[in-house]
């Protein structure tokens, strides 16, 4: 058998889960109390799962890095969360929505996850109004939708444009009751820095407390890896500043094979980059193509302001590429039309790195109807622009108001100016059904493993998934193993193999302290990033990939030879905690590039300028590339891939087209 | 923009602290405050000093992570925002800036300008929550809920557990934070069942954790950067005046 068996169980696509689920070996009740697990992570996946795994009867500890659990970066998601509720009664399903993320994926992802997902997503906003979470609500008092991400129902849940707050929140809240219960032990302020292994399970993990800088051991017979995505490879994203990949990395030098490494999403609609200090990227909902037009000067370096700039002297080139989809094309590719005009030098603003997003058609439409349904006669071209105003204030006016903010720029008088932005990404450590890792014993969860959105994430798809993880699946999973471990003694942090691994990472500790160079920790991230979105990010090719691989061993080098780190270890060091980061994203950034170069298609996220359609799209190649890219860890700079043939036994693989 | 920044420097919470200034040269009005201390932390770590400590993550506002004392206002000058969402253009060439962490006796300096905030978490673990275990939930639109409930209900669970309320309050109580939390689930039919009980351990908790009491000055509501409302505290003394009747 190969290494990288997904484990999917036998029968037909619908019945897979439920008989799985009916079938699965039980933990009993006093068992439970005495099998400890270790969830890193308190996000949608690790809150939910912690509260779950407590709610069941086991000993829970929990860890993460800010200093309390509800300030995962789950909190910033806007949009919405998508359920198979069909409550709009517009024609969804279970299948819909499994074949929408599907193809959503560019048939990347494995069918059998998709849809146990698509399954349970209905589960999940019971659950969450039953806890108190706020969704929004039409008169009614029903739950309201809407539509997102180019599906063709209304499937999407929301809370304003907080709904990742909410969500939160509301898995918080159960986390926070089994705190205050005694069931879940919640270390905040805590960074997983080793998995401890003892006869090939992961046993345990090595944690330092931010506080106090001391290095802890902690057992679990099973550990839970819930770190979310590890976009900040890019240094600019739209994730948080403490988002990284340290766990997930750790995890994959013990054992567990990383899959597709190469799929990250870049957003079409960010604020662009205003200058060298610019910390992080700040995304405006997708929300806004639905009204907003898309366009850039059909003159190269064109400095006239964007209202000076006549109709017929404009490239809308959205509408112009895709007739039939206009601005509503995917994330994808929306992304590389407007880089592709970027590079072409039609780029607008300051640093020609940025399209117009402009509302003054919607404004316009938008009045007249006003005028239209108040009856207002011979209404001035003023008066017809104040109505529009007012209405697209109502739709979007948190987000307006939130561009103003940063850009000092009033969008309802000049058009957006926006550019495509690092936000999520899709690949992660590789697990099977079980969400189980090829180590044994060790999970992942959420954003942290590669599992159900193949090439390409659709939007309001990933809160779902990391409920759906937590909440439905892994209580059920984790049974299959565990049943196995009831004889298992917790094993005392004494054990060698602990000893072991809180050496190494006080070796790592010390031997960064030890260095004491010239160049802080952010001057090599940014080195990266800047190494990264050249080469691997909306577009790659071979030549750049190849040249990426070198340059990022070099800066690997130079890091570890002149990186400063001050401050000491025994304290609150937020450098140093960079400095461990970084470290892992200089290895990470390397097999993303790898990963990249041996994928020679393009297929959602990840575009290889080869491999292309004469019109510019990406060309998929199923017959040579239907497959998931596992890679194992054989030591510094070097990987094996395994691949996971995929099969599509009900939906069949067609080429994508938005013409 | 050139500035003076005059910063709170404190080792550890068993050191004591003292504002230390630090010029900041060719500051852009498009940087936020805290790439503004980026910069300054920069300039720090190159001259092979220690930079300044301070808690942020999300930098979009949400995460309620950031925690500034500027110029005397929690958040800083400009209102309905966090510190991570303030930006330099809110200030002027020349400025002297001054930066201390929150102060209150439940949040105490853990280094320069980074708090301990975890007697919020304890005060939800006390209540702040509806029990209901995963998978025992009924369909979703079962019980409908009257749009304006909801509304309100969303606009408590706003709340992003900054704790600015507290560092701006004379009495450092926590009213604020309690009551929307309080509100947010007493609006809703789901979190009735458990209301009399929520409400006591609460402020039972919140009283333990050092929290002053309310005078109803309302700096609170000014300071906070999500527009929570006062009413949310009187809510909450409704609440906890009839479960104190009930017993
Ligand atoms: C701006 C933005 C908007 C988004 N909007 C949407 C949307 O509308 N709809 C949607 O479906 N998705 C959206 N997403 C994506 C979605 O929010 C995330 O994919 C999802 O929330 C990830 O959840 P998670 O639980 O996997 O990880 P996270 O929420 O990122 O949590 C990670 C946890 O791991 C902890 N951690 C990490 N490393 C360590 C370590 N070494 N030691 C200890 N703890 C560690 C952290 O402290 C944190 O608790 C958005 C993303 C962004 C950036
Ligand atoms: S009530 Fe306002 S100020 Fe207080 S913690 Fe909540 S968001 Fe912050
Ligand atoms: S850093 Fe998250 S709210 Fe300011």
């Amino acid at each position: 058998m190969s290494k990288v068996d997904s484990k999917i169980p036998a029968g037909s696509l619908a019945e897979k889960w439920t008989q799985y689920r009916s079938s699965v070996p039980l933990v009993n009740p006093a068992n439970k109390r005495s099998i400890e697990i270790i969830v890193v992570g308190s996000g949608l996946a690790g809150a939910s799962a912690a509260s779950t795994l407590a709610e069941l009867g086991y000993k829970v500890k929990c860890f993460c890095f800010q200093d309390s659990p509800r300030r995962a970066h789950s909190i910033a998601a806007q949009g919405g969360i998508n359920a198979a509720k069909n409550y709009q009664n517009d024609g969804d399903s279970v299948y819909r929505l499994f074949y929408d993320t599907v193809k959503g994926g560019d048939y990347r992802s494995r069918e059998a996850n998709v849809y146990r997902l698509a399954e349970v997503s209905a589960n999940i906003i019971d659950q969450c109004v039953a806890q108190g979470v706020p969704l929004a609500r039409e008169y009614g008092g029903l739950l309201s939708n809407r539509s997102f991400g180019g599906t063709q129902v209304q499937r999407t849940f929301y809370a304003a444009g907080q709904t990742g707050q909410q969500l939160l929140l509301g898995a918080y809240s159960s986390l926070e009751r089994q705190i205050g219960l005694g069931n879940v032990e919640m270390c905040a302020r805590h960074e997983m820095l080793e998995v401890v292994l003892i006869d090939g399970k992961a046993r345990g993990i090595i944690a330092r407390d931010l506080i106090s800088g001391k290095l802890e051991r902690h057992f679990g017979h099973a550990v839970l890896i819930c770190s979310g995505g590890y976009g900040n490879v890019f240094y600019l994203s739209t994730n948080a500043m403490g988002s990284n990949a340290t766990a997930a990395w750790k995890a994959h030098k013990k054992g567990a094979y990383f899959g597709n490494p190469c799929f990250t999403q870049i957003h079409p609609t960010c604020i662009p980059v205003s200058g060298d200090h610019q910390s992080k990227l700040t995304l405006m909902s997708e929300s806004l193509r639905n009204d907003g037009r898309i366009w850039v000067p059909k003159q190269k370096d064109d400095k006239r302001k964007a209202f000076d700039i006549p109709e017929e002297e404009r490239d809308y080139y959205l509408e112009r590429r895709y007739p039939a989809f206009g601005n509503l094309v995917p994330r994808d590719v929306a992304s590389r039309a407007a880089k592709e005009r970027c590079d072409a030098g039609f780029g607008v603003g300051t640093s020609k790195m940025a399209v117009y997003l402009d509302f003054a058609a919607a404004i316009e439409r938008y009045g007249k109807q006003q005028i239209l349904k108040l009856g207002i006669d011979n209404a001035s071209a003023e008066e017809i622009r104040k109505h529009g105003m007012d209405v697209v204030k109502e739709k979007y006016g948190n987000l307006f108001d939130m561009y103003k903010q940063i850009t000092g720029e009033d969008p309802y008088q000049l058009p957006m100016r926006i550019y495509p932005a690092v936000h999520y990404t899709m690949g992660g450590l590789w697990v099977d059904y079980n969400l189980m890792t090829t180590v044994p014993g060790m999970y992942a969860l959420g954003e942290a493993n590669f599992s159900d959105h193949g090439a390409n994430r659709l939007g309001a798809s990933a809160l779902m998934q990391g409920l759906a993880d937590g909440y439905f699946i892994i209580p059920y999973t984790i049974g299959s193993y565990l049943s196995n471990e009831i004889r298992t003694k917790a094993i005392p942090t004494s054990h060698p193999a602990f000893e072991e691994a809180e050496k190494n990472v006080q070796a790592t500790i010390d031997r960064l302290f030890a260095i004491k160079g010239t160049h802080s920790v952010d001057h090599f991230h940014k080195k990266l990033g800047k190494i990264m979105w050249d080469k691997c990010g909306m577009a790659r090719n071979e030549k750049g990939l190849k040249e990426a691989i070198e340059e990022i061993r070099a800066l690997r080098e130079e890091f570890w030879k002149d990186v400063r780190v001050t401050g000491t270890p025994n304290e609150l060091n937020p450098e140093l905690e960079k400095a461990g980061r970084v470290s892992d994203f200089l290895e990470l950034g390397e097999l993303m590039c790898m990963d990249a170069l041996q994928r020679k298609e393009s297929c959602g996220g990840h575009f290889r300028e080869e491999y292309q359609t004469e019109d510019g799209e990406a060309k998929r190649d199923d017959d040579g590339f239907s497959f998931v890219a596992a890679w194992e860890y054989k030591g510094q700079g070097s990987f094996e891939l395994h691949k996971e043939e995929l099969n599509f036994d009900v939906v069949h693989p067609s080429q994508r087209s938005y013409k | 923009m050139n500035l003076t920044l005059k910063v709170w420097r404190q080792n550890s919470a068993k050191e004591a602290g003292n504002l230390v200034s630090y010029p900041v040269k060719d500051i852009s009005e498009d940087m936020s405050f805290l790439e503004m201390f980026d910069v300054l932390n920069e300039q720090l770590i190159t001259k092979g000093e220690v930079p300044i400590a301070f808690d942020h993550d999300c930098r979009e506002g949400i995460c309620g992570m950031c925690s500034m004392f500027i110029n005397g206002r929690p958040h800083g000058p400009k209102q309905g925002v966090t510190t991570c969402q303030l930006h330099m253009r809110s200030f002027k060439d020349g400025d002297t800036i001054v930066v201390e962490p929150w102060r209150a006796k439940a949040f105490p300096v853990v280094k320069d300008l980074v708090v301990d905030r975890s007697a919020f978490d304890r005060i939800i673990a006390s209540g702040g929550f509806i029990s209901v275990n995963a998978g025992n939930a009924q369909d979703a639109n079962n019980i409908p809920i009257p749009k304006p409930d909801a509304d309100k209900a969303f606009d408590a669970a706003a709340c992003i557990g900054c704790g600015a309320c507290v560092a701006t309050c004379k009495n450092s109580s926590a009213m604020l934070f309690v009551s929307a939390k309080v509100s947010q689930l007493a609006l809703l039919p789901q979190g009735k069942i458990e209301a009399t009980m929520r409400v006591k351990e609460m402020v039972a908790q919140m009283d333990k954790e050092g929290f002053g009491n309310c005078s109803n000055t309302g700096a609170c509501e000014i300071e906070c950067p999500k527009g929570i409302s006062l009413e949310n505290i009187a809510r909450m003394n409704r609440e906890f005046y009839s479960a104190n009747i009930t017993e």
